[in-house]
């Protein structure tokens, strides 16, 4: 048996999770620094595992596949194509930083009861490492149970963490503070939970469907189900198909989260202190958005071909509310969080748009956002704890007081703006040719949110950054070590991947490719408008 | 057509014994020992109360409780290795008692969820010292007026309630029968065998008196009525049949029974059949506290001891929902066209009512149970699915629904104030500051209520669903789960209320129990992990026990 590298990727950080919740109360340090190490030795697997990788070898690499429960035909089965072993390193990559940038976020917590239980710092970093576990095996699973089960449980975790461990920042009171925590974070856990629970029936559908069809035994399987229907074993009908897609795209699209299905990501980022909107945007939110691509597409593609009118129009619409509800924010994390609701709709675009550079874009779109959003909003985050106010209004001239701040939250600022030289610009760039080819009204619509985008990054900076300096911030001190540590290292994934993502493209293209094929779609061939020919012609006479 | 559907979840016994001959009786010992040996250990505890002095009863009962419970325990497994589970199911004591599949496995949950409760009834250590005495959650004298100088009196002494561990007994051999019994009228016996010593449990609460004696009150008039509902169906399904075995009915409902002109009299009309047969499940829905016959669960759980509202809650929905299974199953499948779209409304109204009304409780304790109520409705989906599946799913679902409700109740035992238990919700307000390790015990079970992934409440609920699924519920499927998202609303609330409110200045302490309370919630928390993480096991245990003997 071969060494089960993609179990061990994801069982690394879950032992983390337990090993630091088991760290006495009182040696919070040496918790802090056990949970780095465990993510640090996640990070070092997760390379371990894009280096196994053959990009263009078979579909599903490092498989694992053993039973489990048979009763339900629910096998434990792993394996990663490009999207998913990408992905799987973003998650690893992220995770230290997002440590690193809360490194202090639980202390006040710390000593609030006198029970030697009560281990805020321990509890925080363990939480962080179970829903890294937890993304991780959801990324890695080829089996549609397995994928629900974390995809599920790993709302729990997450939970805590942003009810919890809330923002601090003002200007509300204590008391206001602490209601508008636990309405955030019940807002999320029942939006998703909701989502969960719609695709929790159409997991059953899905599996009463291959049970029918396939002698009595359902499978969740998602490599025996696509090899089924090649070989016209399987044969979804067309309501069934269309049911089961519309169960499970519901929960992606909360998950996501798509328009109008928004309402609880500006809540859950607003309230949850900085790292944790990081972890919970950048890395939960990226399971919803690579379900689409993986299950919706592969297991659904008549009834995704069904649905792409109306799903195209909502993430147009989610691009420009977004943005112009960023544009009106007062709230730096809320500002931020319509920003990436903008971002998602973007992402889904891309996906649905059902071209190899628009399905291409958006993958490489989740990377991208993930590395910009942790660089602005995490350098927002340092900006807010040094001045304990969330308001825009609150800031001014901090770039004269504070220059290394200001400067990398310009980075972060310009990436999300998309600027060209760093990453995003080539994943966005990519998802507008692509949806331009098949779909030329939406391309034009959404590249609309790339100017909005530049309204508010640059309205963002203007008021918080330049200007006199304002009461408060004199004497804010610029950017510690460890604030460095974690701004720098992203900052330069920007720049790198923005002048070369050919080492994640090359991973990506031939999983997109497959995917496109289960699709049974083919690029539209470029051509030029037939009118356009006849004028050209008239005027070359 | 009807004999091929059926022999999907049934075998035929070895051919019965014609009646016309008064037959010497025939009681296979071996056979029916679990229940006996519990039957014996009630006794037993009978002249433990009779002869023991008291300071010495109480390791007495809890000693023969213990033994009785795991040697019964202990025989059903053997009989279970026997084969007694499939190839040799049998019908033992003249056509009485079925030991098949079902009746086994019901009967083993039964048998520890009891050996766990049991460990709750004993604990003596949360509440005060009463003059310098433990004393566990059960009244002083049952018999003393609340409030009376003989009560005072019998508290100065140090009275405590061991009798509480006969009633246990007989309470778990009946429930041990119910979902076994093969003839109308051991049905309706049993059910009295174990009805009547939980009606005395329930009013024999240490605290709260009153309350707990209304409990029971309301319980027992309410209890009595179904009864005589259950009775006068019997009387009907007889009218009708001229028989009272279930096998015998079912042989006339699907005509396969020898005609007499008498019978060919009486099953002329179909009415005495389907009225008797609906009063019959009315009887057992009252104790499955399906809506519309849910009305006393509330008050009853709220008022009962603790101890015992955790026992009731799950050994009674687990010997309910047997004899209705094999109710359904074994005598009345001849019909389930006409039953079928009934339990459909009854399952559709358990779940929305259950979970729309769960929602506005402020009592852990009532909140509690409407969320059995919920899970009873869930529970009906997988019974409608007329599978072997449906009946596997089933007793998956009860079985880790049991250990669930057993450990939730064991922790509301914990959390106290001066007045005893703090069962009002505000009271929890910040307990997972104050005592995160109760609170993150009692947040498990609750995300095992609502059917979190890797929990056994997920593994169950799958199960029943794709149960009903494949039996062609669909919209049912979907009602369930649009009702376990509403029902999640109202268990993240209690996990809200734990964990972000900040406690209350001179809010409740959480006492620390004794070895005893502690096996029962660790019991509760490691089969609700097992069941969730690893369920294969106890599936196919459920899938081999899946088949009725008729």
């Amino acid at each position: 048996m071969a060494f089960p590298l993609l179990t061990v990727t994801a069982a690394v950080p879950a032992v983390g999770a337990i090993a630091t919740a088991a760290v006495p109360a009182g040696r919070r340090t040496a918790a802090k620094w056990l949970a780095l190490g465990f993510s640090l030795a996640t990070l070092v697997l997760a390379a371990v595992d894009v280096a196994r990788f053959t990009p263009g070898g078979a579909r599903y690499q490092l498989t694992e596949s053993h039973a489990w429960i048979r009763d339900f035909g629910v096998r434990y089965e792993l394996g990663v194509d490009g999207i998913a072993v990408v992905l799987v390193l973003l998650a690893a990559v992220l995770v230290p930083f997002v440590m690193l940038a809360g490194w202090h976020d639980a202390d006040v917590l710390d000593g609030h009861t006198p029970n030697r239980n009560w281990r805020p710092t321990q509890g925080f970093f363990a939480l962080i490492l179970l829903v890294e576990a937890m993304v991780v095996i959801s990324f890695e699973s080829t089996d549609v149970f397995l994928f629900y089960i974390f995809f599920e449980a790993m709302l729990i975790p997450m939970y805590f963490l942003i009810g919890g461990f809330g923002d601090r920042a003002g200007p509300k009171s204590e008391d206001e503070q602490a209601r508008q925590r636990s309405y955030a974070a019940v807002k999320f856990l029942l939006y998703n939970l909701v989502g969960g629970l719609i695709m929790l029936a159409a997991v059953i559908g899905l599996y009463v469907v291959t049970a029918h069809q396939l002698g009595g035994h359902g499978t969740f399987s998602l490599p025996q189900i696509l090899q089924a229907r090649a070989s016209g074993q399987l044969h979804l009908s067309t309501a069934a198909e269309r049911w089961i897609f519309l169960g499970f795209f519901f929960a992606f699209a909360v998950k996501a989260p798509l328009w109008p299905l928004h309402t609880w990501l500006p809540n859950a980022m607003g309230e949850s202190t900085a790292p944790v909107a990081v972890l919970l945007t950048a890395v939960v939110d990226k399971v919803g958005t690579f379900a689409m691509l993986r299950y919706c597409l592969q297991l659904f593609p008549e009834a995704s071909k069904w649905a792409t009118p109306v799903i195209l129009v909502l993430s147009v619409v989610g691009i420009i509310y977004g943005a112009l509800l960023a544009v009106g924010q007062r709230d730096i994390k809320r500002l931020i969080a319509y920003a990436s609701i903008s971002h998602f709709g973007f992402i889904i675009l891309g996906i649905f748009a059902m071209t190899s550079q628009g399905q291409s874009g958006a993958t490489l779109y989740m990377v991208n956002h993930g590395i910009s959003t942790a660089a602005l909003l995490l350098v927002a985050g340092f900006l807010i704890t040094r001045r304990g106010s969330r308001l825009i209004a609150d800031f001014g001239g901090v770039q004269k007081v504070a220059p290394l701040l200001a400067g990398t939250f310009m980075v972060g600022g310009l990436a999300t703006l998309s600027l060209p030289g760093l990453a995003p610009f080539v994943s966005e760039f990519l998802v507008l040719v692509g949806t331009f080819s098949r779909y030329p009204v939406a391309g034009v619509i959404a590249t609309l949110g790339i100017v909005l985008a530049a309204l508010y990054v640059l309205v963002l900076y203007q008021r918080t950054m330049t200007g006199p300096v304002k009461a408060g911030i004199e004497g804010m001190k610029d950017l510690k070590v460890r604030e460095l540590v974690v701004a720098a290292p992203l900052i330069a994934l920007l720049l790198f991947l923005g002048f070369y993502p050919k080492p994640v493209t090359d991973l990506i293209n031939p999983a997109v490719k497959d995917t496109l094929s289960d699709v049974h779609r083919t690029d539209p061939a470029p051509q030029i408008n037939a009118s356009f020919n006849a004028a050209a012609k008239e005027t070359a006479k | 057509m009807t004999g091929t559907i059926h022999s999907l979840w049934t075998t035929a016994a070895d051919s019965a014994t014609p009646l016309d001959k008064i037959p010497t009786p025939k009681i296979e010992y071996a056979q029916l020992s679990p229940v006996l040996i519990v039957f014996g250990a009630a006794v037993l505890g009978i002249l433990v109360e009779a002869l023991l002095p008291r300071r010495s009863r109480y390791i007495a009962q809890l000693g023969v409780s213990v033994t009785g419970l795991a040697a019964a325990f202990a025989a059903i497994v053997a009989l279970a290795a026997d084969g007694y589970a499939s190839a040799k199911s049998h019908i033992a004591a003249m056509g009485a008692v079925a030991v098949d599949g079902p009746a086994l496995f019901l009967q083993g949950t039964i048998v520890l969820v009891a050996l766990v409760a049991a460990f709750t009834f004993a604990e003596r250590r949360l509440d005060p010292l009463a003059h310098g005495r433990r004393v566990d959650s059960f009244a002083a004298q049952g018999s003393t007026v609340p409030g009376s100088e003989q009560e005072k009196r019998a508290v100065r002494a140090g009275f405590t309630t061991t009798e509480v561990f006969p009633l246990l007994l007989f309470a778990v051999g009946g429930m041990m029968i119910f979902p076994a019994a093969n003839d109308l009228l051991t049905l309706f016996v049993s059910l009295e065998v174990f009805s009547l010593p939980l009606y005395l449990l329930c009013a024999l609460a240490r605290r709260h008196r009153l309350l707990s004696q209304e409990a029971a009150v309301k319980y027992f008039l309410l209890g009595a009525f179904s009864s005589a509902i259950l009775l006068f169906g019997v009387a009907l399904l007889y009218g009708y049949a001229g028989t009272i075995s279930y096998g015998g009915i079912a042989d006339v409902i699907s005509g396969t029974a020898k005609m007499t002109p008498a019978l060919a009299n009486t099953t002329a009309n179909d009415s005495l059949l389907l009225i008797g047969g609906a009063m019959v499940v009315v009887g057992l829905l009252f104790k499955v506290a399906a809506v519309p016959f849910h009305m006393w669960t509330p008050d009853v759980y709220q008022g009962a001891p603790t101890p015992v509202t955790g026992f009731m809650a799950a050994a009674t929905k687990v010997a309910a929902f047997g004899a209705l299974l094999r109710l359904l199953y074994v005598v009345l499948p001849g019909i389930r066209w006409d039953w079928r779209p009934v339990m459909w409304g009854v399952a559709i109204a358990t779940m929305v009512i259950g979970a729309i009304i769960a929602v506005t409780q402020t009592d852990v304790k009532r909140l509690l149970a409407y969320s059995s109520i919920a899970h009873a409705g869930f529970i009906l989906a997988g019974v409608i699915a007329l599978s072997p599946d449906g009946v596997s799913s089933v007793l998956f679902y009860l079985a880790a629904y049991s250990f669930v409700t057993l450990g939730a109740f064991a922790v509301v035992t914990l959390v106290r104030d001066a007045g005893g238990e703090a069962t009002h919700l505000s009271r929890w307000a910040g307990l997972g500051r104050r005592s995160p390790l109760v609170a993150a015990v009692f947040a498990v079970f609750l995300l095992a209520f609502a059917g979190i992934p890797l929990t056994s409440g997920f593994a169950g609920k799958f199960a029943v669903f794709k149960a009903a699924a494949q039996g062609g519920a669909v919209p049912l499927v979907i009602i369930g789960v649009i009702s376990s998202a509403i029902a999640a609303f109202f268990y993240i609330r209690v996990i809200v209320l734990m964990f972000f409110s900040e406690p209350q200045p001179g809010g409740p302490s959480v006492a620390v129990p004794s070895a005893l309370t502690s096996t029962a919630i660790a019991a509760g928390v490691a089969v609700t992990l097992a069941l969730g993480v690893a369920p294969q096991y106890f599936l196919d245990l459920a899938g081999k026990a899946s088949v009725f003997v008729r």
